[in-house]
């Protein structure tokens, strides 16, 4: 597992992992699962990890609970940039990191503002949907507005917005919607919180 | 301690390995790899995510995709309650609760269902209304609602990906023609929030309905068959049927002899062989509860000997 | 007056001690040792290492006593044990051409470099029954080895064929091959996948194909090029130091049938292969998992397809005993629920048929 990696990144450089994996990974997947669950919901998130700079303790907790060797991680340019932070999740998740989106199970995105389409990724295929990517969005706000959602999981309407993300966002989510049941999933990290739009759901109103 | 470091440890008699198990018996990878599928199940509702299902220390066709599924939710604050039948008692549900208490200590089991976050069942959806909290797992022997109409994976895999269900249309509708009736009476297909029919395991068509908007997460484990599928809560799931032959659940036309409880699932029991039988509740955390608070039934038994 | 039937838990615990008795038998005969099975059953504890998947002898002897001989029973045993370990990664493929070698047939020349090795086989034993084993005292005679043969080289039969340029290439897609355990199947299946499928599948089931493929259900004119069985090394390549170090020895049979040739006007005629391999000493299974393969290969060598043994999603679904005994065992569980809700369709039906016009509400008066 850790064999991929840089000579240049030993055990003892490296920022720990989790303390207690079987409990931390636990509650941090329950967490998401409820957060796909009723999409647009705030879940509590918490977790003591202190990954290197520009990762978000959050994104790390996702990435160290869900990524392992099956499944090539994309990291948008910001991320890129620091190889500390490759270094850190190759050596506790073992997952492959890919400069390729369409080949990433999960794409980790530091800066939400500069998303790229999210055709870029892996949309699935008509048999299997499911082989699709995962997108972890680190943003610095998740609110209530301007968005109104429907959908499963969500009883008649829910809010939601997110900040930074693209002007565009809307309608590149419509967009997706249109391809049900392929398409990407995001989650949405920020201290303390995660929240999910899979690609089930539609918004249906922006204010 | 690293893999390595487990298997060095000291060994047994006989030159065996050491034999130790993770909590909850599946190891961490087996967990991300089945979390992993839950989260593409609930997202794609209805759809049958394919995962590399292991094998369990129980059978096959025995609970092993329910069991995984449960066991990669659980954690040391969960409440677990087991169902076989609609029963905590019967010898299966007792065999996988047990297996719980072994493997995941710190997790509480209990048979009441509210009491429960996660409820593992086989062939029942629970009488009482289920909360917003909690997790229903179903056990599932065939997860693909078109394999009898259609054996080959590759071809009902097609049908899926065009959503062409004209083939289970047709068999209901030669069910009509040949008997008066769809002649589905469990595991009767549902179409869940309008893409994907899905089997919703060999529960009775009576507990359908409850899959409809409920506030639970449902999730289905198909061991054997390596598919995991979900219904997130508040979610639109339709039975299959016609205009001229609407979906009807099963009617009893008589309350539950030892609760008199009316509007729910009710098992026949064989009382003597000149034709003598009864109907009680097939969810019997359901039955207890309402015998606790007085409810009579005509067969019940005197309060003193109820429990 | 009715109370509820009770006591699952008593009844299942009741049961098990009850098995564990059964298990033990009469105790004034010895209780059987871990190491006697392993040493003495040794082609069951080959079986269950095979399509147990697991490669430890005291384990699959550990099994075969707690499942009181029961080899399925036991197999499940490895398996979900098996499924706990962690992996460490995947060996370099085994070098069946570096064997040591202890039976070697072939069936398609008299005498091959190396020679025939007839070694440990009931092959030309007659099927009689030896009273002088129901003693606990016989000691065999020592057999003769064949000292000369010792260390000389025994090229591969099939090796030998593709020198000539007679027998197609071992297929290969070039790709690293996936892991059937840690992903669920799909169809099509490559051949690899087919063949770990095939390695782990019911010895029974797989006789039963590849004999039928004997019978003209899908015939592949097979003719075995050799089978052989003995000791290989397991190697990992460990990447901290460049090289793969050797993990010990376990004991495999391989065999290769050479089948039915083909040809086209592009291609002069060659013979083509069916492979089997399986851990331990297991002709039969080895033998029919190479005929299976050949017959799964059909679409790749152009062949028509006729028979079940070359249908891949009925094969290699069907092939997993344990899947197998789980699934059909179930239905021993109870099941009221289900058969209540047909009982009460049957009954209405019975009815209407009874009464055309009544049945349904007269059925529901009778409730």
């Amino acid at each position: 597992m850790s064999t991929e990696q840089t000579p240049a990144a030993s055990t003892s450089e490296l920022a720990l992992g989790f303390s207690d994996p079987v409990r931390e990974a636990q509650a941090t997947f329950k967490a998401v699962m409820w957060a796909v669950s009723r999409p647009g919901h705030r879940m509590p998130l918490a977790t003591n990890l202190k990954p290197p700079a520009p990762l978000t303790p959050e994104m790390a907790a996702l990435a160290l609970a869900l990524a392992d060797y099956e499944t090539p991680l994309w990291l948008d340019p910001m991320l890129a940039k620091h190889k500390g932070v490759a270094d850190f999740l190759r050596f506790h998740t073992g997952a492959p990191i890919t400069d390729d989106p369409a080949a990433a199970r999960f794409a980790l995105v530091r800066e939400p503002g500069n998303l790229p389409p999210f055709t870029d990724f892996a949309q699935g295929i008509p048999e299997y949907p499911d082989r699709s990517t995962t997108l972890i969005l680190a943003v610095t706000m998740l609110s209530d507005a301007p968005f109104t959602l429907e959908g499963p999981g969500i009883k008649s309407t829910r809010s939601f917005g997110a900040t930074p993300l693209p002007a565009d966002f809307a309608t590149r989510w419509a967009d997706n919607r249109l391809l049900f049941p392929l398409g990407v999933d995001l989650l949405f990290t920020t201290s303390g919180l995660v929240s999910a739009l899979p690609r089930s759901t539609r918004i249906t109103a922006e204010a | 301690m690293t893999a390595l470091e487990q298997t060095q440890t000291a060994s047994t008699s006989a030159g065996m390995p050491a034999i130790t198990y993770n909590f909850a018996y599946l190891d961490e990878q087996t967990k991300r790899m089945i979390r992993r599928a839950i989260l593409k199940a609930i997202a794609i509702p209805g759809y049958q995510v394919p995962f590399a299902s292991r094998e369990m220390p129980m059978p096959y066709g025995w609970g092993t995709g329910g069991v995984q599924v449960t066991a990669a939710i659980l954690g040391m604050d969960d409440v677990l309650k087991v169902i076989d039948q609609g029963s905590d008692d019967t010898t299966n549900a007792v065999a996988i609760r047990g297996f719980f208490e072994t493997t995941a200590p710190g997790v509480a089991t209990t048979t009441r269902t509210q009491d429960a976050t996660v409820i593992q069942t086989r062939h029942r959806v629970p009488e009482q209304q289920l909360q917003a909290h909690q997790v229903l797992v179903y056990q599932v022997p065939i997860p693909e609602p078109l394999r009898f109409l259609e054996p080959r994976e590759t071809e009902t895999r097609k049908l899926h990906a065009l959503a062409d269900y004209g083939l289970m249309h047709v068999k209901l509708y030669e069910d009509i023609a040949r008997h008066g009736h769809i002649a589905t009476t469990y595991a009767y297909p549902v179409e869940v929030d309008g893409r994907y029919v899905m089997d919703p395991s060999p529960i009775p068509k009576f507990d359908n309905p409850k899959m409809d908007d409920s506030p639970a997460l449902q999730l289905f484990g198909a061991g054997r068959e390596k598919r995991i599928y979900a219904i997130p809560p508040h979610t639109r799931v339709v039975p299959l049927d016609f205009e001229d032959h609407p979906f009807k659940v099963q009617h009893f036309a008589k309350p539950c002899a030892l609760c008199a409880a009316t509007g729910v699932y009710l098992d026949e029991v064989i009382l003597d062989d000149r034709g003598g039988r009864m109907f009680v509740c097939s969810d019997t955390d359901y039955c207890n509860t309402r015998q606790a608070e007085g409810h009579r039934g005509e067969m019940s038994a005197l309060p003193e000997a109820a429990e | 007056m009715y109370v509820a039937v009770k006591g699952g838990e008593t009844a299942i615990r009741n049961a098990h001690a009850l098995l564990a008795e059964t298990r033990r038998g009469d105790t004034s005969v010895p209780e059987i040792g871990i190491d006697q099975i392993s040493e003495q059953l040794t082609l069951a504890v080959d079986r269950v290492m095979s399509e147990g998947s697991l490669y430890d002898r005291p384990l699959a002897s550990l099994a075969i006593k707690q499942a009181r001989g029961d080899l399925i029973e036991a197999i499940f045993l490895v398996r979900a044990f098996r499924t706990t370990l962690p992996r460490f990664g995947y060996c370099e493929p085994v070098d069946t051409a570096q064997m040591r070698v202890e039976r070697r047939i072939s069936a398609t020349y008299k005498d091959i470099p190396g020679g025939q090795v007839l070694g440990p086989t009931f092959d030309y034993t007659h099927r009689l029954l030896d009273p002088t084993l129901a003693g606990t005292t016989t000691e065999p005679p020592a057999p003769a080895r064949a000292e000369t043969e010792d260390g000389a080289p025994m090229p591969r039969v099939t090796d030998l064929l593709g020198d000539e340029g007679l027998i197609e290439a071992a297929p290969s897609t070039g790709e690293y091959p996936r892991d059937l355990t840690r992903e669920p199947l799909s169809f099509p299946a490559d051949r690899p996948l087919r063949l770990q499928n095939l390695a782990r599948g019911d010895e029974g089931f797989l006789l039963s194909l590849g004999y039928s493929t004997q019978r003209g259900y899908a015939r592949t004119h097979p003719f075995v090029g050799e089978i052989r069985f003995g000791e290989v090394e397991v190697e990992l390549f460990v990447e901290e130091l460049g090289f793969a170090v050797p993990l010990g020895p376990i004991n495999v049979t391989e065999c290769q049938m050479v089948t039915q040739f083909k040809g086209s006007s592009a291609e002069p005629p060659k013979f083509t292969r069916g492979y089997g391999l399986v851990f331990g000493q297991s002709e039969r299974k080895a033998m029919s998992v190479a005929l299976v393969d050949r017959a799964l290969r059909f679409k790749e060598l152009g062949e028509e397809q006729s028979a079940p043994a070359q249908d891949e999603e009925f094969v290699l679904s069907h092939s997993d005993n344990v899947q197998a005994t789980g699934f059909v065992e179930h239905l021993k569980l109870p099941h009221y629920v289900d058969f209540q809700a047909e009982l009460d369709l049957v009954r209405r039906m019975r009815a209407e048929h009874t009464d055309p016009v009544h049945g349904d509400a007269r059925q529901e008066a009778a409730e």
